[in-house]
């Protein structure tokens, strides 16, 4: 299954990035192959619709799975009708998030974070 | 003459001012700019008469022309539009009504639609005008566009801003044939009197200052003003009868006669300015 997961930076080594709007970098995972991409998110530092745009690019690398901190209304309602579930990531790194939802030990999302949550300062 | 009244820092006396300025001169037009918290109504008590309200075109989607190719959602710079699955979702709240998702479709899918976003009140036959923004838009400019387009031509017109110096207030005194810059001699209140002024000098709009709560223990806006050869059109001094009256809806120019005289001097000099 190919998943994303929202990252802090552009290795596997990487602490996975609370934030899914305002990542700074999504990782695309096989997690069969375990084969991997990172894609830099150009919604990062968006005025405004970081989360829509954000899930416009998962979605176009036709992930199933998304593993993040926290995820926004608007992000939520893209990623819904994309079909592609959403799971709380641990505050780890890229590969143990990968490996965490392999064994199947990550919470799946099913309520948006209000608007704006990931910058609270 | 149209006349806009600023001022950079919020809180400064724009509305105290303003409101002061039309009740003094009396044959004029007051047009509340402040959209997102019009409050000179509290002073001049107008009678509202009618509502206009503001539309602004927000895109749909015509599906059975609509292939899901998502170059909509590319054209856009607001990232207002995504398209998964095929199917087009639009955040109408993101939308700038640019129009590019219109001229991006070559299947000729989008099409616009009004959405409105707010209103505009209309009182004192049409002496009295004041924006309304809809609660949670964020987007002031279809609703300044609206009241700037009712001004009157044929007597004065009297422009209350919002504060700050960003795109309503741009938009709000851009061809204005006078500014006033209301400021206070606070720290908060000169910084941001600079940055109204260098506004102002940039859009090439003269302009005066009006100094509220003046206090002689306080001269660094008369000191800034002389430096740069700006004009102080006038002083309101920090009186507590003013801030009692003002907390009761009272006017300055409603609390004493010498101040009706005062504003109408300082209408005298905006028309000299002006004409400068």
């Amino acid at each position: 299954m190919v998943i994303a997961i929202s990252a802090a930076g552009s290795d596997m080594e990487s602490r996975m990035d609370q934030r899914f709007g305002r990542a700074a970098c999504f990782a695309i995972i096989d997690t069969e192959t375990m084969k991997y991409e990172f894609l830099d998110n150009a919604a990062a530092a968006a005025s405004g619709g970081a989360g829509i745009s954000a899930a416009q690019t998962v979605a176009d690398k036709n992930v199933k799975a998304v593993i993040t901190g926290n995820v926004g209304p608007n992000a939520g309602k893209v990623l819904s009708a994309a079909g592609i579930e959403v799971y709380y990531g641990k505050d780890v790194t890229v590969k143990e998030n990968a490996e965490l939802f392999k064994k199947g030990s990550l919470e799946k999302i099913t309520s948006s974070a209000p608007r704006h949550y990931g910058l609270r300062g | 003459m149209k006349i806009a009244v600023l001022s950079g820092k919020g809180g400064t006396g724009k509305t105290t001012v303003s409101a002061s300025l039309a009740a003094a001169v009396g044959q004029c037009q007051y047009i509340d700019c402040d959209v997102e918290e019009p409050n000179g109504a509290l002073f001049l008590n107008p009678r509202i008469e009618s509502e206009t309200p503001v539309y602004v075109q927000i895109p749909e989607v015509k599906e059975d022309k609509c292939d899901g190719c998502g170059d909509c959602a590319r054209a856009c710079m607001f990232n207002a539009i995504a398209v998964v699955k095929r199917k087009v979702i639009i955040f109408p709240e993101l939308c700038h009504h640019c129009g590019a998702c219109g001229i991006a479709c070559t299947k000729n899918a989008v099409y616009e639609a009004p959405r409105q976003t707010g209103v505009i009140e209309s009182g004192d036959n049409g002496m009295f005008l004041q924006g309304k923004l809809n609660i949670g838009e964020f987007i002031t400019i279809p609703v300044i566009n609206k009241l700037k387009q009712m001004m009157r031509n044929d007597i004065p017109v009297i422009l209350d801003c919002t504060p700050g110096a960003s795109c309503t207030v741009v938009k709000t005194i851009s061809g204005t044939d006078f500014c006033v810059l209301v400021t206070e001699p606070t720290p908060f209140g000169l910084h941001d009197l600079k940055i109204a002024a260098a506004l102002v000098k940039k859009m090439g709009i003269r302009f005066g200052v009006v100094i509220n709560k003046a206090m002689d223990s306080d001269k660094s806006i008369q000191q800034y003003c002389a430096r740069h050869n700006i004009a102080v059109l006038m002083e309101i001094p920090y009186e507590r009868r003013i801030a009692e009256n003002y907390s009761r809806g009272i006017l300055p120019v409603h609390m004493d006669k010498t101040y009706k005289e005062k504003f109408i001097k300082l209408f005298n000099s905006i028309k000299a300015g002006a004409a400068s």
